[in-house]
């Protein structure tokens, strides 16, 4: 044990003084990643442990440390299983369910179709690229209330197309509490599909042509190549893409209540719009922070297998 | 040059902290920005910029008075607070409470608030006896608004109680006009439920149910009648009223598409923005039923502990703001009542004369009572759990009267 020497220590002890040029090659990293890495352990783990221990006081309209355990949680919890008339809690998780899972599937395969497309060698690439991921500029506000005002059946869509005779055209997901979610999942669907079309367009740019080429001699088909090859190679891609699209479903709020109009009926309650209203506006700041606690885990539960399935060295 | 001089001193002053001379500034919180609302602000700043004092927007990220609560709370708990904030009713208390508004007594004596503003209204202006808020104006929510030629169209006259309201709705529908222009978000729906229900059981019931939330008054048959009435009315708007703005609703009577909204008279703004006259394009009632009572909400000017130099300017605003010209100037286009009963008509529409004499005689009769709907009859916390029921309630998810009746208590219960 100690007759062997780890080399890199005895390299230490051997040159007491590295020169100078290799420890500031060490170093530089480190100092420049430091504010980064204090900012976001003070801002994001630090503030996440704060709401962890707000959960479990009484607070109302400002924090107080009167603890009173689990109480919060059991609130929730009761709520969760209260269907007639749904809770608001109830109402946000099928809710988050349908809008989550529509929305990170749809814009996953759009993404993906569009993607696929535009990366044919078409002409007019060049301009059909910023159509499609212009709606990304855009604010969710603008594109929520876009869409409420293009869907609304009065003045909308429905109206639209009632003028040009079609008088039985019925479209009013809008203006109906059990369908206003989907109206939302439009307009958020709308928004990203081209932002992960680029991903995709990008990782497909990325391929080395030299295996497309091997695959053509070895006379794979274009669907076979696409299903054996490539998608598989854009397997990173399609992680940055589930990451990005899931944290932004989990926190969709202001799109929510441009395109449904303040959510009438709570119809179209998520657990984002349920802790702000339960934190800021309800004043039961400590329901709103157990409802935070709760989605934190939620998003946990899900990425922290996955990552750890991809990060994995790969024997 | 010069411009990059002035700034290096106003950034000196401020890292300077305290000084010796008075701040000139008036920091105010708020969410007037609709034209008709920022107009009437103007009449403030105004008076105050006789005075000498600047104004300075608190800026508000996204409208209505939510954003501006959470910019608040942050900014007060950060030790950092506005001069003066709107704020509403029990939003007050609760700044109040944590002991971090002033304490204008002084001034509320020397100025004897306490004789002109209505006695309900100072539970919110005054926590134990100290004065840390002050009233711009008073609205109400107990009226209807009527296009008066869609209203002559269909020979309709002013309804005295609900089955004469429901019969004018009935002559519209068919005549062929939308009966009742009603935006379906949670707190239209429950503004004007809190009329239904003062119409419904009378103003006594209203005040057992909603000001001292007696349980057997939210249980009784005339809670449960109140959504009868509240389905029937259901019945009479246009198929896509769900999510509409309240002004959308305004203007669909402004223009004659619908005959009658129920909102309170910061409708009458609107109304006003669009050229329209009390009296001549436009009726006002107070809603069927309610006639004597007003169910009111007010924005308040909350004033918070500031540093000795901002005091001055605490002063000059409070005092401004309560003055008989300013309360005048403002509520005239605001379109609400004076917070003083003692300031004269005659600057005012119909319906405004009729807004000051309503509050006059309720204050004295003590059917003056805060709407639930708006914040000024239980805490945040019970109004929006109201809310809550009330617009399941309209929109479906709440399928009769009983179960409404049910959730309103279970809701009330695990707010309080």
């Amino acid at each position: 044990m100690a007759t062997v020497i780890d080399p890199i220590v005895a390299h230490a002890v051997q040159s007491p003084r590295l020169n100078i040029k290799d420890r500031l090659r060490d170093w530089i990293p480190r100092l420049v990643l430091a504010p980064s890495f204090a900012l976001i352990l003070i801002f994001v783990y630090g503030f996440n442990l704060w709401t962890l221990v707000i959960s479990f006081t009484n607070s109302k309209a400002f924090t107080n440390f009167n603890f009173i355990g689990w109480a919060n949680y059991a609130k929730l919890w009761s709520w969760t299983f209260q269907t007639d008339p749904p809770s608001n809690w109830y109402t946000a998780l099928v809710n988050m369910v349908l809008f989550g899972g529509l929305y990170v599937v749809f814009c996953l395969v759009l993404g993906l179709a569009l993607a696929i497309l535009l990366d044919q060698k078409i002409r007019g690439e060049g301009i059909l690229r910023p159509l499609y991921l212009y709606p990304l500029a855009l604010s969710f506000i603008v594109t929520g209330t876009a869409w409420k005002l293009l869907l609304d059946p009065g003045i909308g869509l429905e109206k639209a197309v009632h003028d040009l005779g079609w008088t039985s055209f019925h479209f009013d997901w809008v203006v109906d509490p059990r369908m206003m979610i989907y109206c939302v999942a439009i307009a958020g669907i709308w928004q990203t599909s081209g932002f992960v079309m680029a991903m995709f367009l990008a990782a497909l740019r990325g391929i080395d042509s030299e295996i497309l080429k091997a695959a053509q001699i070895d006379g794979a088909s274009a669907y076979a190549t696409y299903r054996r090859i490539i998608i598989p190679i854009m397997r990173p891609v399609f992680m940055s893409a589930l990451i990005i699209l899931t944290h932004m479903a989990i926190k969709s709020y202001d799109l929510v209540l441009s395109v449904t109009g303040k959510n009438p009926g709570g119809a179209a309650e998520l657990p984002s719009t349920f802790m702000y209203s339960y934190t800021f506006t309800r004043n039961q700041m400590g329901v709103g922070s157990a409802s935070a606690v709760v989605m934190l885990m939620t998003i946990a539960a899900i990425m922290v297998p996955y990552l750890y399935s991809e990060l994995r060295e790969k024997p | 040059m010069l411009m990059l001089g002035t700034a290096a001193i106003g950034a000196l002053s401020f890292a300077g902290g305290a000084q010796a001379a008075d701040n000139k500034e008036v920091q105010m919180l708020h969410w007037w920005t609709s034209g008709g609302e920022a107009a009437a602000l103007n009449v403030v700043k105004q008076a105050l910029a006789k005075q000498g004092y600047g104004w300075k927007d608190v800026p508000v990220a996204g409208g209505g008075g939510g954003a501006a609560m959470t910019t608040l709370k942050a900014m007060v708990a950060a030790g950092n607070p506005p001069t003066a904030s709107q704020i509403l009713g029990y939003y007050a208390l609760d700044y109040a409470d944590a002991g971090k508004l002033a304490d204008i007594t002084p001034l509320a004596k020397k100025n004897d608030w306490a004789k002109v503003i209505p006695t309900a209204l100072q539970k919110f202006t005054t926590v134990n006896g100290k004065w840390g808020a002050v009233p711009i104006n008073i609205h109400s929510v107990n009226w209807i608004w009527i296009n008066k030629a869609a209203m002559e169209k269909i020979g309709g006259t002013e309804p005295k109680n609900f089955a004469e309201f429901v019969a004018l709705l009935d002559k519209a529908k068919k005549a062929g006009v939308v009966p009742l222009a009603l935006g379906g978000q949670p707190w239209q729906e429950a503004t004007m439920f809190d009329s239904i229900v003062a119409s419904t059981g009378g103003v006594e019931f209203y005040k057992k149910a909603f000001i001292d939330l007696d349980e057997s008054a939210l249980k009784s048959d005339t809670m449960k009648k109140s959504f009868d009435n509240l389905a029937k009315l259901r019945d009479y708007v246009d198929p896509n009223y769900t999510g509409r703005d309240w002004n959308l609703a305004t203007a669909m009577v402004i223009k004659g598409d619908a005959l009658v909204q129920v909102m309170g008279d910061w409708a009458k703004g609107e109304f006003a923005a669009a050229h329209k006259e009390a009296g001549k394009d436009f009726l006002c009632y107070r809603f069927p039923g309610t006639d004597g009572s007003v169910l009111y909400n007010t924005d308040m000017f909350a004033f918070f502990q500031v540093s000795a130099d901002r005091q001055a300017a605490q002063t000059a605003l409070a005092e401004t703001a309560m003055s008989p010209e300013v309360q005048i100037g403002f509520n005239t286009i605001k379109g609400s009542a004076p917070a003083r009963m003692d300031i004269s008509d005659a600057s005012f529409d119909v319906c405004g004369k009729k807004a000051i004499a309503d509050i006059k005689a309720a204050n004295a009769k003590g059917t003056f009572l805060g709407s639930l709907a708006q914040n000024y009859a239980q805490p945040p916390a019970v109004a929006t759990a109201y809310y809550d029921v009330v617009t399941k309630f309209v929109h479906g998810q709440i399928k009769s009267s009983d179960e409404a009746v049910t959730q309103l208590v279970a809701a009330i219960n695990s707010a309080k």
